[in-house]
């Protein structure tokens, strides 16, 4: 009796234990419930993948079951995601980002870096200049972002907005307000280099020309060192944050306008992985600056000590960002 | 562990020329002529996954699956914020308290909800889940943070600046402060059209952010193993004995048509079917003779057929296919 049974339904007969036990185990490592499977089941999953993948091939060529073969497709994927899927533990991950990956991918960035702190400076001097020469140009730079701080106020209300320290007020929820504002446009920043970095190019310039009439302004009441300070104590971290996003911007520009050897698709995923570390470091700089301004500018109003934070802050960026260390294994 | 995407034809075919003889580049070779949305994709173990791409259809519908659940937790976050503030009292503090809370919970969904669902194992959001689609690398290799951090980032200006540009129109029109710009509107429509529409130029069905960050979205949808149908077939070619000729009646096509009616089990389907294979093979319905039970033996009879002509090589495609 037993050999009129079907060759394709003894062949499904014998694997299909294997088959079912990879399935289950598949499933309750795709739930992220990783940890709750034992050593002896994680080494099980290649072994079982593999029997899997050879029954799908034996399958494709002798099996006319269509919902077999169907399902063993399925599984198959399901399984070369899973183990040819990231491996490391996050916090290996993490680790590695820190030591490794963020500063090589800043590093790997000069060039764009430059270009975009060039745009910047740029545009912050030429408003700086300008503005000096003839006030009109201040409103058609800084626009809606001026707040009262123009011309028209008194030296004495824009002195007391560099130190009003809002003792009042729930800084965290301030603190909060900078970072979401400032992760948005730098993410904006970023994604507009795709249309090849002239948007970003142009929102370089931008803020250039707010903080250039801005230094101008108080420069022009005595109060340019003061500004300085209250700019600078999350600026070091701030600006340089959003010189990172711009140069971020321009890699990816730069890929998909001049893709050199490689195809234009390669050169733009290429740039974007690597455009892609930056920004996660950005956001991480990002959430340093706003807790700087939100609390410590709030709290800390001597000069100096703004000014010292300041220069600590960039020391520790810089080398952290470009000085040699060891090829990380 | 290379996916490999449609190879350009090598026979030396004709130069295609379009409109005033101008070259166009050759047609793409597709792995399924049927279904243009399936890759070749190798497996380091030699084996072809046979790759389905989403659809656009399908990645739309869990976007906007996404964006619902994005929505109600907002809701449901601020709600609690609120209740939470209103026992401090909603002057001073809590206000603020409850406007923090807003800010991130905002932040945080909108640039954060992809990526932390896309760095999980599965690979893919609830609305990608529940569609069965998932994220994967185009070369094949592993899906890593950075790739999944840039397609989402650009999500950005795929979706939500422009969003956000035609609502500001919308609210400033409604104030009627200033009536917007109409060439502003224009171009924040272009800027959405081209970036909304752009899985549609593109074979592999790939998004701004995904052709930056070098993935696809894949199907991996989770299919249980349906029982087979030929288990009882040595029982039934017992009771039903086909001659060689009739069991050879008809080829692959038809065999999975024929699996494809017994697993529905519709009776008006089940019956025409048995009637028009009775009439093409010359069977006589004996008497108390179930159409289920004669499909099942005819199924088994007809892949016993084929799988042992394809132990020898021959697949017979259809019942036109006389090899």
């Amino acid at each position: 009796m037993k050999d009129l049974q079907l060759k394709s339904h003894r062949f499904r007969a014998e694997r299909e234990g294997d088959w079912r036990k990879l399935e289950s185990l598949l499933g309750k490592g795709e739930r992220g419930r990783a940890r709750s499977l034992t050593d002896e089941e994680l080494l099980q999953i290649p072994v079982l993948y593999r029997a899997a993948a050879s029954s799908l091939s034996v399958a494709r060529a002798t099996s006319l079951d269509a919902s077999l073969i169907a399902y063993l497709e399925s599984l198959t994927t399901r399984g070369y995601f899973f183990v040819y899927g990231p491996r490391t533990k996050f916090a290996q991950r993490v680790t590695r980002f820190f030591r490794h990956d963020w500063p090589a991918a800043v590093a790997g960035l000069w060039r764009e870096t430059a270009i975009s702190a060039a745009i910047f400076i740029i545009a912050a001097a030429a408003a700086y200049f300008l503005v000096l020469r003839d006030n009109a140009w201040y409103d058609s730079m800084v626009g809606g972002m001026a707040q009262g701080r123009d011309f028209a106020a008194s030296t004495e209300s824009l002195k007391k907005v560099l130190y009003d320290n809002d003792s009042g007020h729930f800084l965290g929820g301030f603190a909060i307000f900078l970072f979401t504002h400032n992760a948005q446009v730098s993410i904006l920043c970023f994604a507009l280099g795709f249309a090849f970095g002239v948007p970003t190019a142009l929102f370089m310039a931008e803020q250039g020309l707010v903080l250039g009439a801005m230094l101008a302004l108080y420069a022009s009441r005595g109060l340019g060192w003061q500004l300085g300070g209250w700019l600078m104590i999350h600026g070091a971290t701030e600006l340089y944050a959003c010189i990172l996003a711009g140069a971020a911007g321009f890699r990816i520009g730069w890929a998909v306008a001049f893709p050199g050897e490689k195809t234009r698709l390669d050169a733009a995923s290429e740039a974007g992985r690597h455009a892609g570390v930056v920004m996660i470091g950005v956001v991480i700089m990002l959430i340093v600056a706003g807790l700087l301004e939100g609390i410590g500018r709030q709290t800390i109003l001597l000069d100096w000590a703004r000014y010292a934070i300041a220069g600590v802050t960039l020391t520790l960026w810089l080398g952290f960002f470009y000085l040699p260390r060891r090829e990380a294994r | 562990m290379t996916a490999v995407l449609p190879a350009s034809p090598t026979a030396a075919a004709p130069a295609r020329r379009g409109l005033f003889g101008r070259r166009l580049r050759p047609k793409p070779v597709y792995v399924d002529p049927q279904n243009h949305l399936v890759r070749e994709f190798v497996t380091p173990e030699g084996v072809d996954l046979r790759l389905q791409l989403g659809s656009a259809g399908e990645r739309a519908a869990a976007f906007v699956l996404d964006g619902v659940i994005i929505t109600v937790a907002f809701i449901i976050l601020i709600l609690t914020a609120v209740s939470a503030a209103s026992a401090f009292g909603f002057e001073g503090e809590g206000a603020e308290f409850v406007g923090a809370i807003e800010l991130m919970a905002a932040f945080f969904l909108r640039s954060f909800y992809f990526i932390f669902f896309e760095l999980r194992p599965s690979a893919a959001t609830p609305g990608k889940m529940a569609l069965g689609l998932r994220v994967a690398a185009r070369d094949g290799g592993r899906l890593t943070s950075e790739a999944i951090f840039t397609r989402n980032a650009l999500r950005e200006i795929e979706v939500f600046m422009p969003a956000t540009l035609l609502m500001l129109g919308w609210l400033m029109s409604m104030g009627g402060a200033e009536a917007v710009d109409g060439w502003t509107v224009l171009a924040g429509i272009v800027w959405t059209g081209i970036f909304l529409l752009f899985p549609l130029f593109n074979r592999d069905r790939l998004r701004v952010g995904d052709l930056l960050a070098g993935t696809w979205v894949v199907k991996a949808p989770r299919r249980a193993l349906a029982a087979d149908l030929a288990s009882d077939a040595a029982e039934r070619l017992a009771r039903f004995a086909f001659t060689p000729e009739q069991a050879a009646a008809y080829g692959v096509k038809e065999l999975q048509v024929l699996e494809d009616v017994l697993r529905r089990r519709d009776p008006r389907t089940l019956a025409a079917v048995a009637d028009r294979i009775r009439r093409k093979i010359d069977w006589t319905a004996g008497p108390g003779e179930h159409d289920a039970d004669f499909l099942a033996a005819y199924y088994a009879a007809l892949r016993g057929r084929l799988e042992s002509r394809l132990l020898f090589g021959h697949r017979r495609k259809d019942k036109f296919d006389k090899a």
